[in-house]
Parts: structure tokens; sequence; C-alpha cells
């Protein structure tokens, strides 16, 4: 796959690009438990990092699986297309609707297929009604299926929303596919029930790696680990023990760890101590969604999955929103969000960086604010404006143009 | 497996029992759930354990036991950290203002591996039937010694922990008037510690979850919300993805909410759980969770009002109460320096004499607790202040 790439251009990557982490070679479908002797090489040079091309790129348009969900997801996902058209983005988008109530994983198989064959998603929170224990989350059989290891959610404020912190400027790097998302559970006894969390030293270590990684490229200076080992041992020990051993290897950062408990209080009091925070899943749960309150909201971040050949991208914190359904008063600034990261993966800056802008301006210049940030506007008054700024800017400018990479905004 | 069979025997709390606890609670006055807005003594008779004596009497066993001369003896835990410090302060303070209670202390070596001054420890519970806690350490890195806390909690069976998270007027918070109780299962759930590595570089760590543990839990809450005027119960579970263990919790949650109509019962993700407490904590009012859930609930709402010095909690089983810190804090870094927060171990201390219906000590140190806070203001560092844990206690003294 490398030879694909002209070195320039390899090089050029090497510098600027911080995406997705496909690697060259990887062995098909490990997301089995610990058993992953192939990795040992992959974490031997910043090299692994270099992002390959996506897959899907016919006449020089990218083709994007997408997954509407449930809730307010197709209404999302309907205004992502009108955006994309407007501003004449070279994305064709797969979509592949998942049926709620059945309990066949048919849909979920090809929705699995398709990301396969396309290499990239963008997701909205698809509902699984079955109450039988025995059909997992579909979301959950998404991220495990196709191994999207870590899950990024980059929580920044914005200044034009009134919240009681201001500034929060923090990378929450959670573990994606094992702990308590393990789903392994079982009635021993009668009224007794046991549920297995399930902690690997091989997973773990990736996340961990991906941290610091990602803290060395964006310039952070401190990467915090939160877990619950003063209970959890062995589980969280293990998840603890490997940070602090992943730590020596980046000596420029600084590493501490807090519990859980404690973090949230932190958060609340405090969030300007933290910088990048990596834990494992429910734990990155729980605090993405105490960080979102923090800032304002469900609706306004996005959260990215990546693996080593896929990533897909959705709202950060997975919500359904069945309440506001069809009213147009969702906010649509997440899916958006997760629509620009996707173009950041795609390497299609110029849109990336010109729909940020556009996202920034409607926020935090114009002010146009949904409901649940305090406002008026309906979402459709959210996306005209965006399609506007983004109607201005494709027309004002030449796609031979340089756009000075801005780390600080986009990522 | 005597382990579960254990849990399963030992808890056949008969609903009749209950149904006279709530006779005897419709008795409670009509300023159990007054607003929080006066600063007057009228603030703290408000909500805070004006019926709990009553609660706790007809709920468990007529207590206390050791009550010779008059004097009740009660078990003492410093604990490490800020704990000595503290229980010497509150020990003096007892002494000299009269209040009929005789400390035995009982302090446990952190270091040591074996069990002997913990079951020291646990027989001075049975005996005196109530305890006041710091937070006791367990240094021992090794996995097979579990810490001292959950230790205590599972051997005396305190299933129930309950924390009334309470605004205090007098401290600058970002959210005011914060009025949430939360009940949260104390022995079961990811506490149960038992965890091993199936295969080198795999941990497996089972979460327990047992049905008649929720229903005792389940019932307690109930109960709390009748007889305490609470309008609303809250179940905090993340069924969504572990369907048989949170889902088992929130089906008994369910069912219990049938039997009694006045109280209204929702439910909630663990996630969206957190988000709405940071965003609008006045929209709960009892919340109902387990083991995990309920230790982020709890210091996210600390957060919130600045309580972590601040509030105070209690774990009761049907014959032991135990009485700490909402925050379970050990402060090692605070300790020795006179700037710890004494509040949270007065609150803990003032429980404690509710519970043994010294009404009248208990109602002396809640005034001066409240006029020192709320009226003076002495605050100490934790809450932004600049006083001294012993300019509180001064204070306190003064006021008592």
């Amino acid at each position: 796959m490398a030879g694909a790439v002209g070195r320039l251009n390899l090089l050029k990557l090497t510098q600027n690009h911080v995406g997705s982490l496909t690697a060259c070679a990887k062995p098909f479908g490990c997301a089995s438990l610990g058993i992953e002797p192939t990795q040992q090489r992959r974490w031997e040079s910043s090299a692994h990092l270099i992002k390959s091309l996506p897959k899907a790129k016919y006449g020089g348009r990218h083709t994007v699986t997408m997954l509407p969900g449930g809730g307010i997801g197709p209404e999302l996902m309907s205004y992502v297309r009108e955006v994309f058209r407007y501003a004449g983005v070279p994305v064709d988008f797969e979509e592949v609707p998942i049926d709620p109530s059945n309990d066949s994983n048919e849909d979920l198989e090809y929705a699995i297929t398709s990301i396969r064959r396309n290499g990239a998603a963008l997701k909205g929170n698809i509902e699984t009604r079955s109450l039988s224990p025995n059909v997992i989350s579909r979301n959950v059989a998404i991220r495990n299926e196709l191994d999207l290891f870590v899950n990024v959610l980059h929580c920044t404020s914005f200044p034009g929303i009134q919240s009681r912190h201001s500034d929060v400027d923090i990378v929450v790097v959670r573990q994606n596919t094992e702990g308590e998302y393990a789903m392994m559970e079982h009635e021993s006894v009668p009224g007794v029930v046991e549920c297995l969390k399930v902690v690997t030293r091989a997973n773990s270590d990736r996340v961990a790696r991906f941290a610091f990684d990602y803290a060395k490229r964006h310039g952070r200076k401190k990467v915090t680990t939160i877990h619950k080992a003063n209970i959890m041992k062995s589980s969280d020990g293990l998840f603890l023990a490997v940070c602090r051993e992943v730590a020596k290897d980046y000596p420029d950062i600084q590493h501490d760890d807090m519990i859980i408990d404690n973090c949230c209080m932190q958060l609340v009091s405090n969030p300007h101590q933290f910088d990048v925070m990596v834990m494992p899943n429910l734990y990155g749960s729980i605090v993405s969604n105490v960080i979102c309150g923090l800032i304002g909201g469900a609706g306004l971040l996005s959260g990215r999955n990546y693996g080593y050949e896929y990533a897909v991208f959705e709202p950060g914190t997975r919500n359904t929103g069945s309440a506001i359904a069809g009213k147009n008063i969702a906010n649509p600034i997440s899916m958006m969000n997760s629509a620009a990261d996707l173009l950041h993966h795609l390497q299609l800056e110029n849109h990336s960086v010109w729909l940020r802008e556009a996202i920034d301006k409607t926020i935090n210049v114009d002010k146009i604010h949904t409901p649940d940030l305090g406002g008026q506007a309906t979402s459709m008054d959210v996306i005209k404006n965006i399609i506007t700024f983004m109607q201005a800017k494709t027309k004002s400018s030449t796609f031979t143009e340089r756009i000075e990479f801005r780390q600080a905004s986009v990522i | 497996m005597a382990f579960f069979s254990r849990l399963i025997l030992s808890s056949k709390l008969s609903s009749s029992r209950f149904h006279r606890l709530g006779e005897n609670l419709a008795s409670v006055g009509p300023r159990a759930n007054q607003s929080l807005l006066s600063q007057s003594a009228s603030y703290q008779q408000s909500t805070r354990n004006i019926s709990s004596s009553s609660v706790e009497d007809e709920f468990f066993r007529s207590l206390p036991r050791a009550k010779y001369g008059g004097r009740h003896t009660v078990t003492l835990l410093p604990g490490l950290g800020i704990g000595p410090e503290l229980s010497q302060s509150v020990k003096q303070l007892f002494r000299v203002k009269g209040v009929p209670i005789i400390f035995e202390e009982v302090t446990i070596n952190p270091a040591a591996e074996g069990m002997e001054e913990m079951n020291n420890a646990i027989t001075s519970i049975r005996r005196n039937g109530v305890c006041l806690k710091g937070n006791v350490e367990t240094r021992s890195l090794n996995p097979a010694v579990i810490s001292r806390n959950v230790t205590l909690r599972n051997t005396l069976d305190l299933f129930v922990s309950t924390y009334h998270c309470l605004s205090y007027p007098g401290v600058k918070a970002r959210h005011q008037d914060v009025n949430v109780v939360i009940v949260r299962q104390n022995t079961d759930g990811e506490y149960a510690m038992k965890e091993h590595e199936a295969i080198p570089g795999v941990v497996e760590c089972l979460k327990v979850m047992t049905k008649p543990n929720a229903e005792r839990l389940a019932r307690f809450a109930f109960e709390y919300a009748k007889a305490r005027r609470r309008k609303k119960i809250t179940t905090v579970h993340k069924a969504n993805i572990m369907k048989v263990s949170d889902g088992m919790f929130l089906e008994v949650a369910r069912e219990m909410a049938k039997q009694y109509p006045d109280v209204e019962h929702d439910d909630m993700i663990i996630d969206n759980c957190c988000m709405q407490l940071v965003s609008n904590p006045h929209q709960f009012d009892v919340i109902l969770t387990t083991n995990l859930y309920g230790s982020i609930i709890v210091n996210l709402i600390a957060g919130l009002i600045q309580g972590q010095g601040l509030l105070s909690g209690q774990n009761y089983s049907e014959q032991y109460a135990v009485f700490e810190t909402a925050t379970r804090n050990t402060g090692t870094d605070i300790a020795g320096k006179n700037i710890a927060n004494p509040i949270a171990f007065l609150s803990a201390s003032a429980d404690m004499l509710y519970f043994l219906k010294l009404q009248e000590h208990a109602n002396r140190l809640r005034k001066a607790i409240n006029q020192v806070i709320n009226v003076d203001k002495i605050h100490t560092r934790d809450i932004r202040g600049e006083a001294a844990t012993s300019d509180v206690f001064s204070k306190i003294y003064e006021y008592m």
C-alpha cells in the first residue's frame, strides 16, 4: 500500500497528519481477547501512524457508509447530505438503514461489510429495541467487529455558548471494545447475576500508546489515567500499570492518574487541570457525558472511533434523541462536527476547514442556537447558515489553493 | 458459592415490618421537606434528620445495644490521613459538651496484611451497633488483601448507603439549592472484588448483582421516600449495555414502584444522568443506584456544591449503622496541617446522634454547624476560605 503513495506525499503525511491508525498490513478481524502476536512490531516506530489512503475512491469521489440509526439520526443525516451537496464535497454516501425491532442481524452484517469496503463511516445512534439479552447492542457489535479500539472525544468550549466553565479543552481517549462492554453476563444461580468485565493487556497497551502518541503530536503536556484500581485491583490495576509502562516511553509527557470518583469531582470544580485523559470503556462514557454537560450539551461534540483499518465518526454522546425526533429542534452541530472530522480523515482539507469555520461562525458569531442551547432557532436555521457560508467559500476559492493546516482549530 | 447462598438466605425482610415503618413515619412533621432558603434555625431542622431516629428505629432492630448508665458506647475507627485528628477533636468536643457517648477507638494498621485488627473492629461494631468511621486505608499491594472498607461493609452486610446532598446556602458553588438524596447499594455490584487472570494478559472482573439485595435496597428507597415525603425516585443504571445485571436491578425497582403509587418513579442511564446532574441537578429528588454509579454520582454532586468536606454518608444494615463522610477521602496530603474541613465528620457525628435518639445534642450540633458555615462563614480551604480546622472547632465549641 505504501508504494501507491509518492515519497514526498508520505513525508507530508508524517509531518502533518494526525488521523487514523491505518497500517499497512493487519491480521483480519483481531477482535479476540489478548491474542495479538503481530502487534509487537507495530509500536516500534511512529511509522505505523502513517495513514494510508481511504479505500473507496473512484473517479475522485469517496464513498462513505452512512448509518442513520434511530431518533434524530435520519434527519441529521439528511442535513449532512444537504451541506455536502451545496459545498460540492466529492463524497457519496452509501446509506444502510438498520431496523431496530428486527431481531436478526442481517442489516447489521450488511452495514459492517459496507464499512469494510469503504473504510470510513458516518453514524448516528443505532437503536436495539430487542429486549432479548441474546441480541447485543448493535452499536457495540459494530465496534467489536471492526475492532474500533479507541474513541477520541475532543472537548472544547464554544465561546458563544454560556456555560459555567469556559475555555475547557480536554481530550478524552477511551477504550472502545472491552471493559464493561464485553457483554458477557449470566445468571449463575436464580436471583444472582454475574457480569464479566474483561480487561486485556494488549488492548490497554494500544489505547495507552494511542493516547501518548496523540498527546505528543498535538503538543499536549499531560496524560491522566482514570481508573478505579483501589477496588478493582486486577483489572483497572492492569490498565493503570500498562499506562505507566507506556508513559516511560514518552518522557516529555507528564503522566498521572486519578480515581474516577475524584475525577468527576475535580472535573466539575476545575476542568482546566485536565489535558488528555485515557480510561477504560465505562468511565470514558461517564466522563464524556460529564464534560459535555459542562460545555453546554450533548448536541455539540463529535466522537471519533478508530481502528487499524476503519474509522467511524459519530456524535460524541451517543444519544438517540427519540423525544425530539422529527420536530426540527435537534442540534445538528454534533453531526456537522462529525462530518468535518470525516472530511479531515478523507484528506479533503479545504472542505473540512471551511465546515469548521462555518460551525464556528454559526455558534459563536451569529449565535444561532437551538433550544437545547437556550436559543430559539430550528435545526434548519442552523443548517441554512452553514450552507450559506460554505457556498460563499466554495465560490470564492479555487481548489488548488493551499490551505494552511491549522492544527488547533481543526482537531 | 457459599457467598451466594448466604446472600440469598440472609435477607428475608418481611413486608409487614415495612408497613409498620410506614405507619409510624406518617407522623413525620410538616417540616420534613421545607425549602432550604432560610438560614435560621428552621433551616437546619428542615431536611436534615428530623425524623431519622424514627426511620431507623422502626426499620431496624431497636437500638442501641450498648447503653450503660445512660451512656452509649460507639465504635470509632479513625482510619488514616485526616481521620485521627478529626476523631480526637470530636471526642474532645463530645466530652466537653456533655454528650453521653463513650468512644471505643479501634486503630487499624494499614500495612498489616492479617485480618486480626479488622476482626477486632468488626466485633466491636457488632457489640456496639453503631460506628463512626474515617477512611481506613489498605496499603497492601497484594490483590489478595481486599480493601478494608469493603471488608467492613460486606461482613456487616451494610447493604445500603444513603447520602443527603443538601447545599449549604453559605457556601458559594456553581449550583445552589441542590437537594438530592442518593440511595446506593453498598455490598453488591462492582465491589464484589472477584477478579482473576484467565489467560496471561486477560483479566476478568466479576460484577455480581443479586435479586434479594436489589429488592431490599428498592424497598428501603421507597420507604425512605415515603417517610421523608419525597416525590420522585430515579433509578440510575446501564441496562442498555448490561442487560441482565442492571436490567434485573431496574426491573426490581419498577416492581417495587407499583407498591408505592404516591412516589413517582423513573429511570435514567448513568451517562445521561451525569450530564443532567452537571447541567441541572434540581431535576433529581431521590436517586436509587448500584455501587459504582452511586460512588460516582455522590462525588459528582459533592463537586457541584463544593461539598467534599461537608457531606456525610450513612451506611445501614439490618442491625448496624456506620456513619462516615460522603466522599470517603483519606486526605493524606492535608493530614496534620490543620487545614482539613471537619464539617463532614461533624455532620456524620450529628447523624449518629440522631440515630441514637439523642435529639437534643444532635440539634445543638447541627445548629452550631449551621451557624458556623452559613452565618459566620468560617470556611476552610476546600470551600475557598482561609480558616483552619481549629478555628472551625473553636467556633463549634462556642455555639454548642
